[in-house]
Formats: structure tokens, C-alpha cells, sequence
């Protein structure tokens, strides 16, 4: 049977605009010209560690490796512990690189200079079965875990995710993308390369960094913008006192994102913002826009479902029946809530619930400012560690807030000690150090008479 | 302005940036223990990029002008809390 193939970019005319660089846009023509040249002066070997930071050159090395039948390995860092490893477990690993190269004695290929297409190519067409890429996830053991992901599966994670942000409407608007995530990563590889390659959109080349950065790149290219970003380069960039292009649409995803931050951006910037759920091993799952709803709506085909308090994902681009590290609420609609990571589950005398969930509950409490539960370690002996929360609630009294908590909470889960502090020692990131919150318990206890 | 008082407020300012920093990331270290030589990524404060972020954030602020990564060499600027404080001054507008 002759094997299902799709094209590599869906963009249709020689002269769509694939990408900006500084100096000027690049065609199809241009693009398809450099991946057949990178393509034919790659070395034998099957896999290509592909580190370029030029997000351009990134997508015509990840490109190149497609038509030549390799396969591009992602991993999560480029240090040098990591290539040796990833040298010893794939014979005839190469690297393609734009700056400084990989750090191990891995066989080097620099970018080449391309030479200015002259004619017009056809678009190349790839198996759909092929391993396309593998990237890499931190495994519970600490060692990174292999998730391949075929071409045909890329192809559909890309498609869905067009198809949620309105970008195969027919109306062949091309959105130019800025990415502040590398395209290394899962999120980046998904939204800046596969919507440019399957959702018509055309890619900035470069990573901006600094909130300077993100505006110039913002301003280097032509409305509509889309910025696919992180909750944290999001803050920094709002933060800053920088003037902020118009910007049609905000991707955010590796990290919870609030409501408020999310309206706010949309306001200075004057788009849409729009979270995406999802995980490497799956891929891309849900989106909801944040300023308006709590609610995550699935992409279209995926669907989720529940054993034992364990969601799935199936349906569309995912493989099978994945198992889902978060704690859901699925509602009967098919849209649904997020409550954390299960690494935060709690299980207290076998009843079971995440901190986010306690959190959310406490925060919700009327005069609570802020607050958050901690699970001490557990102890030594056979006696159940019971939760100690801490927060920040001046007009409240604590038989107030205990009685609040209980008509939330299982009593199981009601914070003992219950700690008012001044202030919760939140770092930079607005996160709270476990070391930190230890560190106010040990102080409580040793004040407490 | 002479030798002294340039070295002083050269001085000043360095104790100032290591305020700045320590404020800025929540670090355990005093701001006087900062090794103003020491470099500020992996063996010294074992700073990463996110971090990076944040003190760009504070001193643009703080200092009233924005870090770039295409017109300044970063690991340079940030090679340790003396050279960000060099750069500090000579960009500074207020």
C-alpha cells in the first residue's frame, strides 16, 4: 500500500510569505530553496540535534531533516551532560547550529549560507507515519523520557490549533508570530513552527528576550501579530515602561496564567488572549480565553475522560490514551477545570484532594488577601502530618476563617495550625519556595506557647 | 568631579545594583556579601535566564532605560554585579 503523505507547509502560493527577517519577508520559494539545500549537505547519520536559535533557521533545519528521512531530537536542555547521553543512545547523532554549537563531541554542522532560489519547487510531501521528532520530558527518575511524535500526528496537533484560533477561516489572513519560547520546546515547536508551516501563519526569525526586545520584534513585522509567550515574559513585559505595539493575539501556556494578568494584556495590547492546555507526551489539548472564562474547551476531536480520578486524553493528534499528570473536573459539556499538578495531591487518611484545589478554596474566603496551605513532611512515626496553611487575612478573626473553611472543606483538610502572617514569602516568579514556607512553620511552632 | 568622589559614588552604586538584585529575587545572601567580581551565572549566584529577566525588569525601573539583547553583549553585562553596575552607568537616565 503506497504510505499516506502531507505536504510540509500548507502554504499554497511560491511567493506566501513563510517568515521575516530583519531585512526582508522570505517566500515559500526561498524557504523550500533552503531546506533542499540543507537537506542534501546533511551528513548520513539519522538523527539531528537541531540547536539554532534563529527560529527561521530552526524550521528549515527541522524541515530538511523531514525530506532526508531524520529524525530531530528536542531535548529539554543542550548542556553537555545531555548531548553526551543523547550521543551514546543515537548512533550517528549530528548538530545543526547557528551560533555556538553543541558543547559535546558530537560531529558539527554549521548553517550554510543559502544561495537566492531561481526557480520554483514543489512542495515536498512526507510519510505521515514517520517519526518526525522526539523530544524529551524529565521522567519520574530523573531521566529523560523519550516522546516520539509522528509527522502526521505534528501535522494535526498544528491543524486543531489553527482551526481554535480561527486561522483556517478561509480568509487566508496570515498571522506573523513572535515567539518568546524556543522552538526546541513542545509549546514552541507547536505554535510558532507548525502554525507557521500548517496554520498560514508567517514566523519572525528571531527569540526576543527583554521586554525591549519583544516590542521591537513586535514592531518589525505587519499586523495581524500574534505573540506566543509565557505567563512570566507576559508580567515582565507589562511591567516594563516600554510602549506596547498593537497586538492581535496572546498565546500563553507552561504556566498557570491569571485572570487579571490575562485581561490586562489584553487591554495594553489590544488582542485576544487565548491559554493552551497540554503536555509533551500529549501534545496541545484545550484553550480558553482566560479574561472571560475558568472554563478550558478541548481542541477539536480531543476527548478526555476519567477512571479512578485519573484523566486520559485521546481522539485527534494524540497517540493512543494518554494519562494526564493534572488533577480535572470535567464538566458535561466537555469543557473543564484545572485544579494543579498531581505532584501537589494530597492524601490525608486516604481522602484526596491537590493543594491548588485547598488554595483556590481559601483564597475564595471573603477578607482572606492572600493564603496557601502546606503539607509538612511526613513524619516518622504513624500519626497522620496534618496540613498547616498560612494567610495573610487582617480583618478576620481565626474562628471566622475556620468556620468559612469548613463549609468548603472536608474537616480532614482543615489547616492545623492555621497561621496569620503579615505577608506569604513569595519569590520573584510569585511562587512560594517550600525551604520558605518551612521555615515560617519551624518559627510558628517555636513562638507558639 | 575628582578621583574620590567617583570612586565613591562608583561605590555606591555597586552596593545600590546588589540591593536591587537581592530585592528583586528574594536571594538568602546580604547584599554586602555579593562578590561584586564574582560571576553572576552558573558557579557564582547560579543565576539562569529567568532571573535574568527579573533583575532587567527591576533596574529598568529602578534606572529608567531598557536592556537589549541585540545591542549589548548580555554575558558581558551580566558577567558580574560590577560590570551590570558599570552598564548601570553609563545608561542610567535617572
Amino acid at each position: 500500500m503506497k504510505p499516506r503523505r502531507t505536504a510540509l507547509t500548507a502554504h499554497a502560493g511560491p511567493e506566501d510569505i513563510v517568515a521575516w527577517r530583519a531585512a526582508a519577508a522570505v517566500t515559500r520559494d526561498q524557504f523550500l530553496s533552503d531546506v533542499m539545500t540543507l537537506a542534501r549537505s546533511l551528513p548520513v547519520g539519522e538523527y539531528l540535534l537541531n540547536t539554532c536559535e534563529d527560529r527561521y533557521r530552526f524550521m528549515v533545519g527541522f524541515s530538511a531533516a523531514l525530506v532526508a528521512g531524520k529524525i530531530s531530537l528536542l531535548p529539554a536542555s543542550q548542556s553537555m551532560a545531555t548531548v553526551r547521553q543523547l550521543a551514546a543512545s543515537y548512533p550517528g547523532l549530528f548538530c545543526l547550529h547557528d551560533g555556538k554549537g553543541a558543547s559535546a563531541d558530537v560531529p558539527q554542522l554549521p548553517y550554510p549560507e543559502m544561495p537566492v532560489a531561481v526557480d520554483s519547487a514543489p512542495v515536498p510531501e512526507i510519510e505521515v507515519d514517520r517519526v518526525a521528532v522526539i523530544l524529551f520530558t524529565s521522567g519520574s527518575t530523573g531521566l529523560p523520557v523519550a516522546q516520539t511524535k509522528t509527522w502526521g500526528a505534528l501535522v494535526r496537533n498544528g491543524r486543531a490549533e489553527a482551526a481554535r484560533l480561527g486561522f483556517l477561516d478561509g480568509q487566508g489572513t496570515s498571522f506573523a508570530i513572535v515567539g518568546t519560547v524556543p522552538a526546541q520546546h513542545s509549546y514552541g515547536l507547536e505554535s510558532t513552527i507548525l502554525l507557521t508551516l500548517h496554520g498560514g501563519c508567517a514566523l519572525w526569525h528571531g527569540r526576543p528576550f527583554y521586554p525591549a526586545d519583544i516590542v521591537d520584534a513586535l514592531a518589525a513585522v505587519p499586523r495581524p501579530r500574534l505573540l506566543v509567550s509565557t505567563p512570566f515574559h507576559l508580567r515582565a513585559l507589562l511591567e516594563s515602561q516600554v510602549g506596547l505595539p498593537a497586538t492581535d493575539m496572546m498565546l500563553s501556556a507552561t504556566a498557570p496564567l491569571s485572570a487579571g494578568l490575562a485581561r490586562e494584556a489584553e487591554v495594553r495590547l489590544g488582542g485576544t488572549l487565548i491559554e493552551i492546555y497540554g503536555c509533551t507526551e500529549a501534545g496541545q489539548l484545550a484553550s480558553r480565553r482566560t479574561g472571560e472564562t475558568v472554563r478550558w474547551t478541548p481542541l477539536a476531536d480531543i476527548r478526555l475522560d476519567q477512571q479512578d480520578g485519573v484523566t486520559f486524553a485521546s481522539g485527534g493528534h494524540v497517540d493512543g490514551r494518554q494519562r494526564l499528570g493534572d488533577v480535572i473536573e470535567l464538566g458535561d459539556d466537555g469543557t473543564f477545570l484545572l485544579h494543579g499538578r498531581h505532584a501537589d495531591m494530597v492524601n490525608i487518611a486516604g481522602k484526596r484532594t491537590s493543594l491548588a484545589y485547598l488554595n483556590h478554596q481559601l483564597g475564595a474566603v471573603t477578607g482572606v488577601e492572600d493564603g496557601c496551605f502546606f503539607m509538612p513532611d511526613d513524619g516518622t512515626d504513624e500519626s497522620i502530618t496534618r496540613l498547616a496553611a498560612f494567610v495573610v487575612a487582617p480583618t478576620l478573626m481565626p474562628r471566622q476563617l475556620l468556620d468559612a473553611l469548613r463549609g468548603r472543606l472536608d474537616p480532614i483538610f482543615l489547616p492545623r495550625p492555621l497561621v496569620f502572617v503579615d505577608r506569604l514569602p513569595r519569590n520573584a516568579t510569585g511562587k512560594l519556595p517550600r525551604a520558605e514556607l518551612k521555615a515560617l512553620l519551624a518559627k510558628h511552632a517555636k513562638a507558639a506557647p | 568631579m575628582s578621583d574620590n568622589a567617583s570612586a565613591t559614588a562608583a561605590a555606591d552604586l555597586l552596593a545600590e545594583v546588589a540591593d536591587l538584585m537581592v530585592a528583586a529575587l528574594n536571594l538568602d545572601n546580604a547584599a554586602g556579601a555579593i562578590d561584586p567580581d564574582a560571576p553572576l551565572f552558573g558557579e557564582g549566584l547560579g543565576l539562569d535566564s529567568i532571573d535574568i529577566l527579573e533583575v532587567a525588569l527591576a533596574v529598568s525601573k529602578r534606572y529608567g532605560f531598557q536592556l537589549r539583547s541585540d545591542d549589548e553583549d548580555n554575558v558581558r553585562i551580566f558577567a558580574s554585579l560590577r560590570s551590570l553596575a558599570d552598564h548601570v552607568a553609563q545608561h542610567r537616565t535617572k
